[in-house]
Formats: C-alpha cells, structure tokens, sequence
C-alpha cells in the first residue's frame, strides 16, 4: 500500500514542487524600511507619511489609483527622484539598515545596489552584448574581457533571454521585439549585480505573453533579489507578488499608503473599504 | 480625484447567481416539506415526485456551479465579491445534499408502500418544520449578509439534534420491546437521520455566509446568550 509520504513526494515530482514550507511573516526579514516617508516636488507634498517594509527576496506590489504617488515611492528607493529638480525627501529609507539618504552615502552606490526596470524597454542603441556590458564596465573597469563576457551570458540566462539571443550578440538591441528587449533591461539590470530591483510597471507596453514571460521571471529572479512592483494592473499584483501596497490619493492630493498586507489578504479580505473597492474594481 | 463606479456586468452576474441560489434554497425547502408530508399522509405519488425533482435540483446546483466559474473567468473578481462567489459555490453543493436527504426521505416512504405507522409521527414533522425554518433564515442572512442571523441559525441546530435523539430513543425501545418492529422502527429512524443532517448543513451554509461577509472560515460557534 502507498503511504502518505510517497504520494506526497509523487505529487511533488509531477507538481514540480518541492513542497518547501514557504516563510511565515515572522520570519521574514526586511531589505529595506521606508519610515515616515514623505516626498515634496517644490511645496507641493506627492507622497505623505509612508512606513512601510520592502521584505528580503519577497516580492512587494504598490497598487493604487493614477496620482496616489506609486512611482514616487519606488524612484525614493533609489534615490532616482533626485534627478528631479525641487524634489527632496522628509523621513528614512534604510538598506539593510543604513539610511540611503545618509549625506555621506553616494546616490550612485545607492543605485547599483537598488537597479531599477522601467515602463517601457529602454535598451541603449548598441548591440545586444554592449547593453549588458556598458553597465559592467562602469562599475568595473579594468575587468577582463573574458570575465566580462562570462557576466554578460549569466545576465542573459538568468533574464531568460539567453536562448533567444545567443547567435546575435553582435546585432542591435532594437532588432528584439518589446518583451525581449524589456528582459534585455532586466539583464541589464541585474548585470551589476544589484540586491534589490525597482520595476515601475514593466509590462505596461507589453503584450499577454511577453507579460507572462517577465512574471514567470519575476519568480525566478526573487530566490535572489528583492523585488518591489509598481502596476496599474492588480490581476498581476495578485499573480506575482508576496506583499501588496495600497496606496490613495489624500484630499490634499498626497499619496498615502492605506494598507499593507500579505497579497493574499488584499485580494481576499483587505481590511480598508476603500482597498477593497479598488481592488474589485469599483474604485478607479 | 478617484471616483467610485459600479461594475455593471460583474453586478448583473453576482446578481444572477444569488437569485439561483436563492431559488435552489426554496426548492430544498420544499423537497423537504413535500417528502415528510408524503410520510405523513403516506402519499406514495407525492413521495415519487419529490424524487423525480431531486434532477432537477441538481441541474441548478450545476448551472450555479457554471455561472461561477464563468464569472470568475471573465469578471476577475476579488475580496467580497470573489467570496460571494466562492460561497455560493458551496452553498449550491451543500443545498444539492440537503435535497438528496429529501429525496431520501421520499425513497423511504416508497418503500414502505402501505405498510402501517409503527408510531404516530410528532418529532419528526417538529425537525421537518425547524429545518425548513432554519434553512428559510438562512437565505435571509445570505442576501442580507446578516452574519448574526445566521450564528443564530447555527444555534436552532441544536434543537434539531434534541428531537434527533429523542426519536432515535423512542425507536429503540419499540425494537428492543418487540424486534419485529425493527423494520418499521428503521424507516423512520432513517428519516430522522435525514433530517437531521439537513439541519446540520444549514449550518454549514451559515459558514459560508460568514466567510462571504467577512473572510473568516470555520465554525460558526454560536453566541453566548446576551443579556
């Protein structure tokens, strides 16, 4: 007779599953602490009081209506909305327990160890190979060509692009179509060996399959980076992601964050009325 | 500024679905009025019937079954409108159960044809008009939401259970008294059994309704009396 554990371990093999116990919240551990969080652009306040964990090789969603300040809360990771001029910061935002905004901290470091993916694949116009080693090359510049190379194939497999690519290394970035050239950018990304990557709607511009592709991906690459998601989309937060943000516009048109839970709990029970009216569409 | 807006299509659906949910709960509860009132005035045609219908019963739980199911597929709904859904779901399964006890009832009465009542019927039309009672408030909590409605539903379980074994008491001592009435005795214990586990999924729809109000799931304990 076929005990329990064999059937357990027959499921697993066909499931593809190890059947790890996944990490309860008390386990978890936090990359990053948004503290108080508060993002001006001049006077005007975009972003209002967010506190908020971005957990160790976790994926976590923002979610929210147009102008709830999702963008501005992730670009803050990085320090990218200092590009923008009159935009400064009120608060904390820890990595691995180190303020980013620190005035002895270089906001370059800061985005070499939090990369960021943006809404539409933006590749350099260069081949497929120099799109990866650009980055590399600029954090490390005497490394050897062979080094180098070897980084540039790891970046493409871990990407999932390899495959695709691998016999026209030399060609433009632009011969690729939408979704591979996204993933271009996520090896691009990565290439420099980040531990936390920003995605600011990546798939916005992409179609149901190459959308797939990067989720599929999402997955892969959180065994080792921390993920944070900004998406207008909430059946991909709901598909993706380990922790979900929701974040409102205030009548003073700041944007606060009104909930923060297991994705879970927001896409089943969330505890806010006004979550719960977004995230069932009645909220828009 | 956001702005609220309905779903005008995904409201059509949930809307459907509870309506069917609702039409299928009154149908139970008349399967079941129908079956023991067969027993009662040993109505054979009538017990026929409430078989006959039980298919009916089922082709409802089915297509409650397939309007969910394409409700989630094309509507994506989620938080109180997915558990609605999910819950409902159940409680068409549940319902479809309940109606095989009636029609369990009314395969009893077949197969007793004309054969004499070993006892006058008292308990057993008590648990037949609790149940139907029991069933007809908890629909009222389902459309309401009410999920105090439905821990009090919960609670009249326990009645049921005391005629439950209350019958089952009285049976016995007929057949240990005298084992030729065993056979007699067996039909309406079996009847008895029926009804009782109708009630008993009352109850679990009255779970259901509690997770759809409020994403909790397990017992629906009942409240301690207040003061």
């Amino acid at each position: 007779m076929t005990d329990t554990n064999t059937l357990v371990s027959i499921a697993a093999k066909q499931t593809g599953s190890d059947h790890k116990q996944s990490a309860g919240p008390n386990t978890l551990t936090a990359k990053m602490r948004v503290d108080n969080l508060s993002v001006f652009y001049g006077s005007f306040r975009a972003v209002a009081d967010v506190t908020l964990p971005i957990y160790d090789r976790r994926i976590t969603a923002i979610i929210g209506p147009s102008g709830c300040g999702k963008s501005t809360l992730l670009r803050s990771l990085n320090r990218m909305n200092e590009l923008v001029p009159s935009a400064r910061v009120e608060g904390h935002i820890a990595l691995d327990g180190d303020d980013i905004y620190a005035s002895t901290v270089d906001p370059v470091l800061v985005r070499r160890r939090v990369g960021m993916v943006f809404q539409k694949p933006n590749p350099f116009p260069k081949s497929i190979h120099e799109n990866i080693a650009y980055g590399i090359r600029l954090y490390n510049p005497r490394m050897p060509r062979s080094e180098l190379d070897d980084r540039v194939v790891h970046s493409l497999k871990r990407a999932a692009l390899w495959d695709e690519v691998k016999d026209k290394l030399k060609q433009s970035a632009y011969a690729l179509s939408g979704g591979q050239q996204q993933r271009l950018c996520i090896a691009r990304t990565i290439a420099v060996e980040p531990e936390v990557v920003l995605m600011d709607e990546p798939c916005s511009a992409l179609d149901p399959l190459a959308t797939l592709k990067i989720e599929e991906l999402m997955q892969e690459l959180k065994q080792d980076y921390t993920i944070v998601i900004v998406t207008h989309n909430m059946q991909q937060a709901a598909r993706v992601s380990d922790h979900t943000a929701m974040m409102m516009m205030r009548p003073d048109r700041a944007g606060e964050m009104i909930e923060f839970d297991d994705t879970q709990v927001i896409f089943t029970k969330p505890k806010d009325k006004r979550t719960e009216d977004y995230v069932s569409g009645r909220f828009g | 500024m956001a702005s609220s807006f309905t779903r005008s299509a995904l409201d059509h659906e949930l809307q459907s679905i509870r309506d069917d949910v609702l039409r299928l709960g009154s149908l139970v509860e008349e399967q079941t009025e129908r079956a023991v009132r067969a027993l009662k005035d040993r109505d054979i045609d009538l017990a026929r019937q409430v078989v006959a219908v039980d298919e009916r019963v089922n082709q409802l739980r089915y297509k409650i079954e397939e309007q969910c199911l394409t409700t989630i597929a094309r509507q994506q709904p989620a938080a109180a409108d997915l558990r609605l859904i999910v819950a409902s779901m159940h409680m068409a399964v549940e319902m479809e159960r309940m109606a095989d006890h009636a029609a369990g009832i009314g395969s009893v009465v077949i197969r007793m044809g004309h054969e004499p009542l070993l006892k006058p019927l008292i308990d057993i039309p008590r648990m037949q008009v609790t149940c139907c009672e029991m069933l007809h408030q908890a629909m009222e909590a389902y459309i309401t939401g009410d999920v105090a409605l439905a821990r009090a539903v919960v609670k009249r379980d326990e009645e049921v259970d005391q005629l439950y074994n209350q019958v089952l008491r009285e049976l016995i001592t007929y057949m240990i008294g005298d084992p030729r009435t065993t056979p007699r005795a067996t039909y309406l214990l079996w009847v008895a059994h029926n009804l009782e586990r109708t009630a008993d999924r009352v109850t679990n729809l009255c779970e259901r309704i509690q997770f759809a109000v409020t994403g909790e799931l397990g017992d629906l304990a009942p409240e301690e009396d207040e003061n």
